[in-house]
This record gives structure tokens, sequence and C-alpha cells, in this order.
């Protein structure tokens, strides 16, 4: 019940009015007029239709919007739904909104939905994002329930992604997830999420809060929390992931949100993931993944060209965070012309550990070193380009598999470079 | 005449006698002084040496970028330096007390006025020492956002910021140590204007291209750089 100290008085006093519920749906939003209008009527009808009989309350945790976004939340009524979709709720459908900042900030946003739901002491959450324009029903559904009725503490989602979107999930987070924490969690990184109230309350307690990040990546930092925490984790599909932001110059926030996020963990969460061997599957409701393979725009040239100019020009930064054999197969890589490119995902691993141990040991900065990944990730996206151009959905799964093996095996020399650098 | 000179002589040679007398154990507390300032010295170096080693002085002076000048100059570890430094200014300060006591005429202001000196020679050390710091640390943000945001030539922006904030801490440090005031901060005056200009015009006409692709890239998303794009999501 600390917690409830950094909410406002007005929120404190709704929550109060609403008393303790057995669903709480969070919504954390900015400036998101457009989609949330729908998001709600989805999240509305999916409780009228799936939980009736239950109490639940939709928590928006706003960053100081200024289209309207919290009065569209509060504003839409239930009523609404109930002439058309014939659906009829047997408990009061409550939607409280505060306005935690001026400025977006996921940390600050997820304390805000996790405090509510431990004053509400309620049983079963879930996190949706407010950018989903394509939010189906059965979503909320899909994510509750494993919670609610089955007992499980988190629920990631798996999803229908085109087999050159998420490039970071596939090609560092998966990997990386599974071969240092054992479990093959596909969606660790994700803005749609279920959870207990009891891992709710777990992770509130942990002082991740301040971390001077504003709480970029936080839901990662949740996913591994329940994993260290021995919680009960499962996977729900929930079909086809739609994407707001795809161009690449979002590249640097989206290492910092992931890359920094893992890496950070790893010094806390080193008595946990250096015990572990080997890797098992989660329980997943439907299938963990599938792949859609229609053509895409990509500029392989540019991709090369930033990979190269990333090596060549990093090169004094890179000899601070790499070993020197590493770095003199870059080199050797950056060389090379489009046709033969080919980062292995052996040293593609290799990198990405040394970067972990550097970022551990902080070398330089940081976020320099979060930063100096980039163009590294650049020419590793290349190669996974020009392996699953014409490949099927198998191809691409069995590549992604191999990826994760070769992590899993070089395990060990993480551990090594853990203990030895200085 | 023979006695009066006898008598001069004598005398003399009783005045300089007592003024051995007197000097004598000055000179002998001079040495004192000077042997327990060595011993001093040293301690204050060794312990100096140990904090600086335990607080991995030297990692802080490698991610300054002191580390490798001073490696290029054939010096020894930044941590070696500064031990060394302060024991020689340490050790220096006792052999000056010492002087002072001689009570020599016009040499006690000259030593008054270098224990005057000495904290405004550390604030330029430590200012130069952070100076490099921040050249190294915005030098390098520099590098690593102009890589990442495909921005032509990254080394020269990364030299740019370097230099400007190089030529400006010792600036500072000249101007904390007295040393030719006016000279520096004309001599700074004209190479900053000078760098400024040379960039000016390195940008402007040398790499007019450049300038006009950077500022289209900056300002202008036309059609043709929206079909560069691709559509690979990070996320």
């Amino acid at each position: 019940m600390a917690e409830e100290s950094f909410l406002t008085d007005d929120f404190l006093r709704q929550l109060i009015n609403v008393g303790e519920v057995d669903i709480l749906v969070g919504l954390p939003t900015y400036n998101n007029a457009k989609t949330i209008g729908s998001i709600v009527h989805t999240i509305q009808s999916d409780i009228l239709r799936c939980f009736p009989r239950e109490r639940a309350v939709i928590i928006n945790a706003d960053g100081g919007s200024r289209d309207g976004t919290p009065e569209l939340v509060t504003g839409i009524s239930i009523d609404d739904l109930r002439p058309a979709s014939n659906l009829e709720a047997l408990r009061t459908l409550h939607s409280i909104s505060t306005k935690y900042a001026t400025s977006p900030q996921n940390g600050v946003a997820l304390r805000t939905i996790l405090a509510a739901a431990e004053l509400l002491r309620a049983k079963a959450c879930v996190v949706m994002s407010p950018e989903s324009a394509n939010l189906e029903s059965e979503w909320l559904a899909k994510l509750l329930r494993p919670i609610y009725r089955d007992g499980f503490d988190l629920v990631t989602p798996a999803f229908r992604r085109h087999k050159f979107e998420g490039l970071l999930i596939t090609n560092l987070v998966y990997p990386m997830v599974r071969a240092l924490y054992g479990v093959r969690i596909r969606e660790a990184y994700t803005r749609e999420y279920g959870f207990s109230g009891r891992l709710g309350s777990q992770f509130l307690g942990q002082n991740v809060w301040n971390d001077g990040t504003g709480g970029a990546g936080v839901e990662l930092r949740f996913t591994l929390a329940a994993i260290t925490g021995g919680f009960q984790i499962c996977q729900t599909f929930l079909g086809e992931k739609d994407h707001i932001e795809r161009r690449g110059a979002d590249l640097v926030p989206a290492l910092r949100q992931t890359a920094g996020t893992l890496f950070s963990a790893l010094e806390p969460d080193f008595p946990v993931w250096s015990t572990v061997a080997g890797s098992h599957p989660v329980p997943t409701t439907g299938a963990d993944r599938e792949v859609l393979l229609e053509p895409v725009r990509e500029n392989r040239k540019r991709l090369r060209e930033m990979f190269s100019t990333g090596v060549a020009e990093l090169d004094s930064v890179l000899q601070s965070i790499l070993s020197p054999s590493t770095l003199a197969e870059l080199q050797g890589i950056a060389r090379l012309g489009e046709e033969e490119f080919h980062y292995p995902a052996k040293l593609w691993a290799r990198t990405v550990y040394e970067f972990a141990a550097s970022y551990q040991k902080s070398v330089i900065s940081r976020d320099h070193i979060i930063q100096a990944l980039a163009p590294l990730f650049r020419g590793r996206v290349l190669t996974f380009v020009i392996e699953n151009r014409n490949a099927s959905a198998d191809d691409v799964e069995n590549n992604i598999e191999g990826l994760c093996l070769e992590f899993e095996q070089l395990k060990p020399y993480l551990l090594q470079i853990w203990k030895s650098r200085e | 005449m023979r006695e009066m000179i006898i008598s001069e002589l004598s005398q003399a040679l009783h005045e300089l006698a007592r003024g051995f007398a007197h000097f004598l154990p000055r000179l002998i507390v001079m040495l004192i002084i000077t042997f327990v300032g060595w011993v001093i010295a040293y301690v204050v170096k060794v312990a100096l040496r140990s904090i600086l080693r335990l607080i991995k002085f030297d990692k802080l002076s490698e991610k300054a970028g002191a580390s490798q000048l001073l490696a290029k100059a054939a010096l020894p570890s930044a941590t070696e330096l500064l031990s060394r430094f302060v024991f020689w200014v340490a050790w220096l300060g006792f052999i000056l007390l010492g002087v002072s006591v001689l009570g020599i005429l016009g040499l006690q202001e000259q030593i008054a006025r270098f224990f005057l000196f000495l904290p405004r020679l550390f604030i330029a050390i430590f200012t130069m020492f952070f100076g490099m710091l921040a050249a190294s640390f915005f030098s390098r943000a520099a590098l690593l956002a102009a890589v990442n945001a495909n921005v032509p030539s990254p080394r020269v922006l990364n030299l740019a910021v370097r230099s400007i904030i190089i030529i400006f801490v010792l600036s500072i440090a000249f101007e904390e140590l007295g040393l030719a005031q006016h000279t520096m901060l004309i001599a700074f005056g004209i190479v900053f204007g000078a760098l400024m200009l040379g960039l000016a015009i390195a940008f402007g006409i040398g790499g007019r291209d450049l300038a006009q692709r950077f500022l289209e890239k900056r300002f202008v998303r036309d059609k043709k750089e929206e079909e560069n794009e691709d559509e690979l999501s990070p996320l």
C-alpha cells in the first residue's frame, strides 16, 4: 500500500469509489484519440461477453495527451454497446482516467496501473496497447482467461507477423532471453499482456522505477521479473499484429528499450541466469508464431552501407567493447560486397554477448554502447534478409531456431567474459 | 695600526662565526623540514596511488582519452603521473618552507606567491581533466549520432566537437593559471572563429553537394527518399 503515495488524491478517490474488482484493464495512453475509441469499445464488449459476472474496471494512465484521449476513454458508455450487440452487464463497468505526467513515460504508466490493481485487489489484469489499430475481439479474453481461470501469472502474446517484422525480437530478444533465462517466450517485449495481481504486486515492490530511463523497456523487465520470480508463464496466440512504426529510423530507441533493458537486467539477475542450462518451451494456446511471406520493400544497399560505415567509423568505440578477434571478423565482413555479404549467427551471438559484458563493465557510457550496436544490428538484419528472402515459413523458423541454438551454445563464453573482463 | 687590523679582523671573524652559529641551526631545520617533507610527500604519493587504483582512475582516464595521449607521449599511466605530480608539489612545498626558515630577504614573498599559486594549479588540472572527459564523451556521442543518422563524414563532426571543447577547456585552464591571459583570449577567439569559419566554408562551399544532401535529408522528405526507406521494423 506504500505505492499509493505517488497517485493523485483525485485518482485515489475514484479508486476508492470503485471498491474491489476481479478484472482490471490498463490502458497507457498518449495522444491516441484516433484509435482509443474503437479499442475501448472492443474492451467493453469483450468484458460484457466473456466476463459478465466479474467486477471490472478500465484504468487509463495518460501521459499528458492534448487530443482529448482521456475524455474519450471515460466518455464511452457501456450503454452504447447494449442495443447493438445485445449484451447485458450484471455489474457496473468503471472507466477511470488519470494524468500521471505531462510527457509519456511507460514506467510511470505501468506503475500507476499496478498500484491501482493492488489497491483494487484485482485478481487478473491486462495491459492493452492504445496503438493497436486492429485490436480484435477475443484478445482481452485470451490474455485474461489463463490467469483468471487457469492460475497463470503472466500471459504473453504470440502473433502472426511478417518474416521481416520485429527483427530485433527475432534476432536478439528472443534468442537471448531463451539462452540466458531458459524460457522460450516469443514476445518477451510486448505492449499487450495479462498478469495476475500477485505478479503485479511483486513487481511493484521491485526497485526498478527510478533508473532514470523513464521506464523504457519496462515491459521486458516485467517479463524477466516473472521468469526470475518463478511465476507461471504461458503464451496465447492473438492473431495478426499491426505495425504502426515500420521505419528503421527508430532503431536506436528500440535498442534502448530491448537490448538496453536486457543488458541492465543481467547484472541483478546473474544468480538466476548463470545457473540455467538449455531452454524449455512455455505452455501455449494456439500457435506460438505464424509467419507471413508476402514481399516487402527492403533496401539492402543501405543496410550494407550503414553496417560498413559503422564498423569503419566507430573503430575506436568498438575497440573498447569487442574483443580483437570479433572486431577483426566484423571488419572483414564490412569489406564484403552486397552479394557475398554474410554475418554468421555465431558471430552475431558473440557480438551481442561481448556488448552485454562491456555494458556490465561500463567500459564507456552505457547508452553509447547501445548506440554502437545499431550499425552491427543492421548488418545482421541484412544477412537475415538475404537468408530468408525466398524462404518458406518453415525455413524462416529453422533459421531463427539455428540462431537461438548458437546463443545457447555460446552461453559459457558469456559467463567467461562476464567474470573475467576488467 | 697593526693592533687595529688584528682587532677588526678578529671582530669580523667573530661576527662571521656568530652569523654562522645563527645560520647553522636554520640550515639544520631546513634540512630536517626537507627530509620530513620528503617522507610525508612519499607517504602521500603511495596513499594517493592506492586510492586512485582503488577507484580505477586509469579507467576514467582511458574514457577521457587522456591515457591514449600519455601513451603517445611515452609517459606513465595517469595514476602514476598524478601520484608523482602530487609528490613533487608536496615536496617542493616543504623545500620552500624550509628555505623560508633561512630568512633570506626577498625569497619569502616568492614562496608565499608559490603557495598562493598552488590552488589555481590544481583547479587548472582539474578543469583540464574533466574537460578532456567531456570532450571525449560529447565527441563520441556526436560520432554515434552521426553514424546512426547516416550523416556523411561523421569523423569530421567528431573531430570538430572534440576540438571546440578542448580549445575552450584550454583557454579556461590558462586563464585560471594567469598565463598570458590576453594572448590566450585573443588566440582562443582567433582559433575558434577560424574553426567555425573553416567548417562553414568547408561545408558550404567545398561540400556544397554534401550540404545540399544533408539539408534535404534533414528538412525535405521527398518521394525518392521515401522509396529508399525499407519496411523492416525492429519491434
